[in-house]
This record gives structure tokens, C-alpha cells and sequence, in this order.
């Protein structure tokens, strides 16, 4: 499709644009070795400073860093979606009287960093970091989740729901038997990689001192001594860009694969993992 | 309730300093997307790996990490700044600006081929057919994701508390430590006047949106 | 696809396994690092009170921050270390409770009070200043130390000596913390507000702020890890930050008992002995006990 914009680069083209590529390549590599060249003289690669990466309790605390992560993002993940589809549910309800209470409700959590939910619920519930951490990211991707399934159940053809009223369903079973399945089938794609948010979302428990990857790393750097914290912080970096990349992969993997069963199709992978796209917000029939 | 009107000061200092780091990393982020976008669907390969990198990088790193790296690493490589919003606006406009790029160029995916091919076939070359033809109906298409993602960009801000920057999240922080028997006061305070700067985006994403869905 | 499937299988794998290896250190306990006091063998006490109960418990939950270096931090082994945590051992070991049977948790300073009401923890021990707002909340025994804010500047720094030295320059310390309320109200520093105190060090280093402010015994354990960059500006400290030990409020035979507790440590050497194996290390001058305030 991008090749539609501009023409097969002829011989001149390909020549100018090769250079460019190596020009640019060049630059970049030049900025990367100045980068490190600085790191260096600051003694950031002397080996002692590399060399508590050898050390087991280092690599334990930070497995546990990760284990911590993981765990609150699954849980608030595992909590969070089928609060999505309830919420889902109540917001394109018939009923004004449900649905505009929802709406509202949905639009507060939207509206709102998620930082400020842990904060909220760790100070004024009085809770472990690790609730609020919880609690926080449970708060915000419901209404998210909601969203992204809202969005696949108005993309579905407007047949399905009528086949499924024509056959004698009543309106709540047609949601629940034919339109919901379809429409996370659908969506499949933004759900995974909301995933991807919910787990860079965990880091935001540094600020409220639950013990996952990142505070983790300052702790042990606080420990060590601040001269550790530069090895110590690039590993961590480098884990959360692995994990994150692998489940955005999954979301591109569920998008490519495709699905036969569903009268849509399967939707992309949203473009903006970081707030989903949605259609119309024209309140549903 | 009492505490929220006591601090109205601090509210509305820290609502000025989160409207401030929100405007101009959203600027420089749509500027910065923008040519991402571009350079992610240019001829020129080189262009093409150095978006895809940045923006698979960026878009997969927590935006602590961005903070983290702005406000702690730069400083070590020489880049000093005597002010602390400069890091936070370096992080969240890096940040910001890889999901501008992907909202974009999706924005570009969907303009119809035949776009695209009549522009190519008058005679347009490829900088003439982006910026005459293609971005300006991309732009349509992508304006409300682009809202969406600057509403997340306000709510981002609330990291830079952390790192040094005193805006609407630090004040809440401050001021909830200062008033411990009305925590939850302050708190629904500081939540107030995010929606107050979130809820309107929000409107003003459906509002396009349905203006632009009749109009194509 | 079928090397994406392996890669998939294998992230999880190494997810499970990293689960499994927070799970069982979360779960293994190992021998305090620094002192076991001598624990009371079978103590009585009288029925119905807190001490009887956690006496018979054989277990007590203490509240401890885990990022106050020489206090309250959190070491490699998952498990904390510093004075504080001493005079946790020393409480528990007069009820007959072994160091190894303490379940320690990290209280940050906004849920120290939440975790007391609510009966999370027994007690906390948590660089806790007792003042009045607090003791609406939550009783106070001890103090056990009188810590003091101080400012802490770089080591070729000459500008800064009293806190009035500050006016109108760039300090940092936590965001909401009472050091930054003090340094911000009383002395108009422009206040640069962090998420922990080690990550002012860095602003401090690049000079982008003129000092860092806190109590001066966390400050003493950064310049003990740095003493070529890092000085106090001053050893006079410009508040007093009495330290008490936090619990339910109103249950004053425990208070009572944890005071005793508290003059009998100051009496048989226990209480230095925990100051040398700690915050020793740096502040050589061990303190007296403060005189206990019973109220």
C-alpha cells in the first residue's frame, strides 16, 4: 500500500536514498557511540559496577521485582475484564436509567491517571501497596475494557443482532449469545494490547512504594550504593521492553491469524495501544 | 470541602503547571509523530527502521522508564537543564509522540488507494502527495484517536510529581499529607480538576468524531 | 508463526518460573542478619492483654519502612535491616518471640496510620515522629530517638549552612513528606519534589538542586556512602523529630509495657549494642535513650 505513494525508485533514486540510509545509519550509530563514549568516561561499564550481575541474590530480587509485576498485572487484568463486560453491558443498555449512571461511571475512570486511583484507594482505604496497585489498574482498564468491547459490539453487522431478535431471543440473550462473543472475539487485538498499557501501568506502583521491577531497582540501587543504579536500571528497562514487545507481538500474532468466526473479521490491532480507538459514540440502539 | 476551597491556590498552581507540561508536549509530540509517521511510509529504508525502532521502543517502554531516563540519565550524559520541566517534557513528548506516529500513519492507511494514485498520477511526487493529499484527510481520520491520546497525555503528566516537577499529582500529594484527616477531599479535589481538563477532550473527541463520520 | 509459538511458550515459562521464585522467597525465612536478642522464655502476662495475646501468638506483625538507610532498608535477602528492625527484635524477643518469627511489612509514611487502625500491623516502627495530629489516631510509645531535619548539600559547597541559607533555592525531598512541608513553609525554599530520597542524589550531583532535606540520620547514611560528593551542610539539625513506636490507640497497658521495655534497653547496654550494629556504622556518638514521655 505505501509503495502507492511514491514510484519504484529508479537507479538515481535508489542511489541518493542509499546514501541517505547510510548517511542516517552513520549519525545514528555516531550519536549511540558518543552516548556510550560518555556513559564511559563516568566509569558506567567498569566491570565492578557490571559485575553484581554475577551475584544470585541481585538476580533473585529482581525476579522477584518481576514476579511482583506480573502478579499485579495479572490479577487486575483477570478482575478487570469481566467488570469490562459488565459495564459493557449496562452502558449499551436499553434502560436510560442504567445506561446513563454507566456512562458516567466509565467516563470518571477514563478520565482519571491511574496514578492518582492507587494514591486515592492506598491513603484513603487504607490499604496494602499492593491492593491499591491492584485496585488502581482494575479501576481504569474496566472502563477501558468496556470501551474496546463496546466498540466491537457496534462494528458488528447490524444483522447479527437482528437474526438473533428475529429467531425469538430476547435483547440480553442476543448480547450475551451472539453479539459479545463476536465482538471480544473482534477485538481480541485491542484487548491484548491494552495488556501491553495494563503492564507498563504496574511501574506506576513505584510511586506508591509497591515493591515491583522498578522499585526493585531503586531499592537495590539504594543498598548497593548509587553507583549500581545506572547496570541495575538498564537491565530493568531492557526486561520491560522484552515482555512488553513479546505480548504486543501476540496482539499483531491474534490480528494476523485472523478468525473465520465472526461476521467482521477480526479488527487491527489499535494503533494507539495507550487509548484505544473508538467508533461513533452515538448511543447504541 | 472545606480543605479544597483552603487550597485553592495550590489547586489552581498545580492545574497551571499540568495544563503548561500538557501543551507543550502535546505540540512538540504532534510534531515529532507527525515526521515519524512520515519517515515510517518514506522511500528511504533508513528512515523507514529508525521510526519503526522508535516508535516499537517507546511504545513498549513504561513512561517511568521514560521519566527515569530524562530526568536522571540525561543529566549524566551532559544534557543539564536548570529546570525540571524540561525532562518531564522531553519524556512525555518522546513518549507521546511514538503513539502520535502509529495513530497517523494508521490515518494514512486509511485514506482510499485511489487517493493516492490520482495525486501520483498528475504528476505530484511523493512529498507533494503526503502533504497535499494524503496527511490532510489522514489528519480527519486520526483527529479523534489523536484526543484521545492527548487526554492521556494530561493524565500522564500526574508522573512527573515524581520526578521533580511540582504539578496538579505533587500538590495532591503534598496537600494530602498536610490535611491526613481529609485525605479523601484533597484527593477527589485534585480527581475534579483532571476531569476538568480530561471530560472536555473527551466531548470534544465525540464531537469530531461524528462530524467526520458524516462528512466522509 | 512456529517460532513465534516457541518464543511465546518459553516468555511464559519464564514468567511461571519467575513467579515461583518470588513465591518461595517470599515464603523461606532466613536468620536475622545483624543481632538475635535473647529471647524471654515463656514470659506471663496478664490475660486479655495485647502482650498475652501476641505472647501466646508467638508471632507479631511490625510495620517498618524498607528505603531508610541505617533504619529501616531493605537488603538483598528480601528482608529489612537497621535500627529500627533492632528494636523491633529487642520488643519481640521480651515477648518470647524469635527474630525469625516476626512477620516484618513496609509501611510508607502515608499508610502507617491505616495499617495501625485497621490491625495490619502490631506495631510500627518506622522513623515515626510523634506529634499531635497523629496522636489523634494512633498511641505512641518511646521516643526511642530524637532525629532532627537537616540539609545535606555537595561536598565544595560553602553557600549553605543554616537552613535560612535555602531562601529561594532549589531543594529536594519526597513530595508530601513533613521535611518538605518545614523547608517549604518556614524557610521558602522552592521545594523539587522526588519519590524517594536516594532520588534526589542524582539532581544533586548535577547541581541541578542546592541541597537535599530530611531528617539528618538519613542523610548521615548517604554521606557515609559517599563522602567524596556529599557533606551535611551543618550538624545542627533545625527540627526535632522525636521517633516513636506506633500502635492502636488508647491500648495504654501495651504502651506502658513497650515503655518499660524501652527504659530497661536504655539500662542494660541492648539499646546501644542495636545502635553500634546499625546506624552506628556512621553516626559514631551513640545516643542516649530520651527520656520516655508517658502520657
Amino acid at each position: 500500500m505505501t509503495s502507492v505513494l511514491y514510484d519504484v525508485p529508479g537507479p538515481k533514486a535508489r542511489r541518493v536514498s542509499l546514501i541517505g540510509s547510510v548517511v542516517g545509519t552513520v549519525l545514528i550509530l555516531g550519536l549511540l557511540a558518543w552516548i556510550g563514549m560518555t556513559l564511559a568516561q563516568q566509569g558506567i561499564f567498569e566491570g565492578r559496577r557490571w559485575a553484581i550481575f554475577t551475584r544470585g541474590d541481585v538476580w533473585t530480587l529482581l525476579a522477584n521485582g518481576l514476579g511482583a509485576t506480573l502478579t499485579a498485572a495479572a490479577l487486575a487484568a483477570v478482575i478487570a475484564f469481566p467488570l469490562g463486560l459488565m459495564f459493557c453491558l449496562l452502558r449499551i443498555s436499553l434502560v436510560a436509567w442504567i445506561r446513563i449512571p454507566a456512562r458516567v461511571v466509565l467516563e470518571f475512570l477514563r478520565g482519571m491517571p491511574v496514578v492518582l486511583m492507587m494514591l486515592f484507594v492506598l491513603l484513603v482505604f487504607g490499604t496494602s501497596s499492593f491492593v491499591a496497585v491492584v485496585a488502581g489498574l482494575v479501576l481504569y482498564n474496566t472502563a477501558i475494557f468496556a470501551e474496546i468491547i463496546r466498540a466491537g459490539i457496534q462494528s458488528l453487522p447490524k444483522g447479527q443482532r437482528e437474526a438473533g431478535l428475529t429467531i425469538g431471543l430476547t435483547s440480553f440473550q442476543s448480547r450475551m449469545l451472539i453479539e459479545l462473543p463476536q465482538a471480544v472475539r473482534r477485538m481480541m487485538p485491542s484487548l491484548v494490547a491494552q495488556l501491553v498499557v495494563l503492564l507498563k501501568d504496574t511501574s506506576l506502583g513505584y510511586i506508591v512504594a509497591y515493591g515491583e521491577l522498578l522499585r526493585a531497582v531503586q531499592v537495590m540501587a539504594d543498598f548497593l550504593g548509587n553507583a549500581f543504579l545506572f547496570p541495575i536500571f538498564f537491565v530493568a528497562a531492557a526486561i520491560y521492553i522484552v515482555i512488553n514487545i513479546c505480548v504486543s507481538r501476540l496482539a499483531i500474532w491474534i490480528e494476523r491469524r485472523g478468525s473465520t468466526k465472526t461476521a467482521g473479521g477480526v479488527a487491527k490491532a489499535p494503533t494507539a495501544v495507550v487509548a484505544p480507538e473508538l467508533p461513533d459514540v452515538r448511543e447504541s440502539k | 470541602m472545606e480543605v479544597i476551597i483552603e487550597n485553592l491556590p495550590l489547586y489552581w498552581e498545580g492545574l497551571l503547571r499540568t495544563l503548561f507540561l500538557s501543551v507543550v508536549s502535546g505540540i512538540i509530540a504532534l510534531i515529532l509523530g507527525t515526521l515519524l509517521a512520515a519517515a515510517r511510509v518514506s522511500p528511504v529504508a533508513a528512515l523507514r527502521g529508525f521510526s519503526t525502532v522508535y516508535v516499537e521502543i517507546l511504545r513498549n517502554t513504561p513512561l517511568t522508564i521514560a521519566f527515569f531516563f530524562a530526568a536522571i540519565v540525561l543529566p549524566r550524559l551532559g544534557v543539564t537543564f536548570q529546570q525540571f520541566e524540561v525532562a518531564a517534557i522531553i519524556a512525555l513528548s518522546a513518549y507521546t509522540a511514538a503513539f502520535i506516529a502509529e495513530a497517523v500513519r494508521s490515518g494514512v492507511n486509511s485514506v482510499p488507494l485511489g487517493q493516492a494514485e490520482a495525486a501520483r498520477s498528475i504528476g505530484m511526487n511523493f512529498g507533494q502527495v503526503l502533504n497535499l493529499i494524503i496527511l490532510p484527510q489522514a489528519l480527519r481520520t486520526v483527529i479523534p484517536p489523536l484526543i484521545n491520546i492527548l487526554i492521556a497525555l494530561v493524565k500522564n503528566s500526574s508522573v512527573a510529581g515524581a520526578f521533580f516537577v511540582l504539578e496538579l499529582f505533587g500538590y495532591g500529594r503534598q496537600m494530602a499529607n498536610a490535611n491526613g484527616d481529609q485525605v479523601m477531599a484533597v484527593l477527589l479535589g485534585v480527581a475534579f480538576f483532571y476531569l476538568l481538563l480530561t471530560i472536555p477532550l473527551g466531548i470534544l473527541a465525540s464531537t469530531v468524531e461524528r462530524k467526520v463520520a458524516i462528512a466522509r | 508463526m512456529k517460532a513465534f509459538m516457541t518464543r511465546r511458550k518459553s516468555f511464559f515459562v519464564a514468567a511461571t518460573a519467575a513467579l515461583a521464585l518470588s513465591l518461595s522467597a517470599c515464603g523461606g525465612t532466613t536468620p536475622g542478619t545483624t543481632s538475635d536478642p535473647t529471647v524471654a522464655d515463656k514470659p506471663t502476662f496478664a490475660a486479655g492483654t495485647t502482650m498475652a495475646k501476641l505472647s501466646a501468638a508467638g508471632t507479631i506483625k511490625i510495620g517498618t519502612k524498607y528505603d531508610q538507610p541505617l533504619f529501616g532498608q531493605v537488603g538483598l535477602d528480601g528482608k529489612p535491616v537497621g535500627f529500627d528492625v533492632e528494636m523491633g527484635k529487642l520488643i519481640a524477643a521480651k515477648l518470647g518471640i524469635a527474630a525469625d518469627k516476626i512477620e516484618w511489612s513496609e509501611t510508607v509514611s502515608a499508610n502507617r496510620e491505616p495499617f495501625i487502625e485497621q490491625g495490619k500491623v502490631d506495631i510500627v516502627i518506622a522513623t515515626y515522629t510523634i506529634n499531635d495530629k497523629r496522636k489523634q489516631v494512633v498511641s505512641f510509645a518511646g521516643p526511642y530517638y530524637e532525629a532532627g531535619q537537616a540539609l545535606m548539600v555537595n561536598k565544595d559547597n560553602t553557600s549553605i549552612t543554616k537552613p535560612e541559607d535555602v531562601a529561594g533555592k532549589k531543594v529536594c525531598s519526597v513530595t508530601g513528606s513533613t521535611p518538605a512541608a518545614t523547608i517549604v513553609d518556614k524557610y521558602k525554599a522552592e521545594l523539587v519534589p522526588a519519590a524517594t530520597y536516594s532520588a534526589c542524589l542524582e539532581p544533586l550531583r548535577n547541581k541541578q538542586v542546592e541541597a537535599i532535606t530530611t531528617d539528618n540520620v538519613i542523610l548521615a547514611g548517604f554521606v557515609d556512602k559517599e563522602p567524596d560528593a556529599f557533606k551535611l551542610a551543618s550538624d545542627q539539625t533545625f527540627t526535632k523529630e522525636p521517633y516513636g513506636i506506633g500502635l492502636k490507640k488508647d491500648d495504654t497497658e501495651f504502651r506502658n509495657w513497650i515503655n518499660d521495655q524501652l527504659e530497661a534497653f536504655g539500662k542494660d547496654g541492648s539499646y546501644k549494642k542495636a545502635w553500634e550494629a546499625t546506624a552506628g556504622s556512621v553516626i559514631k556518638t551513640a545516643p542516649e535513650l530520651p527520656a520516655i514521655k508517658r502520657y
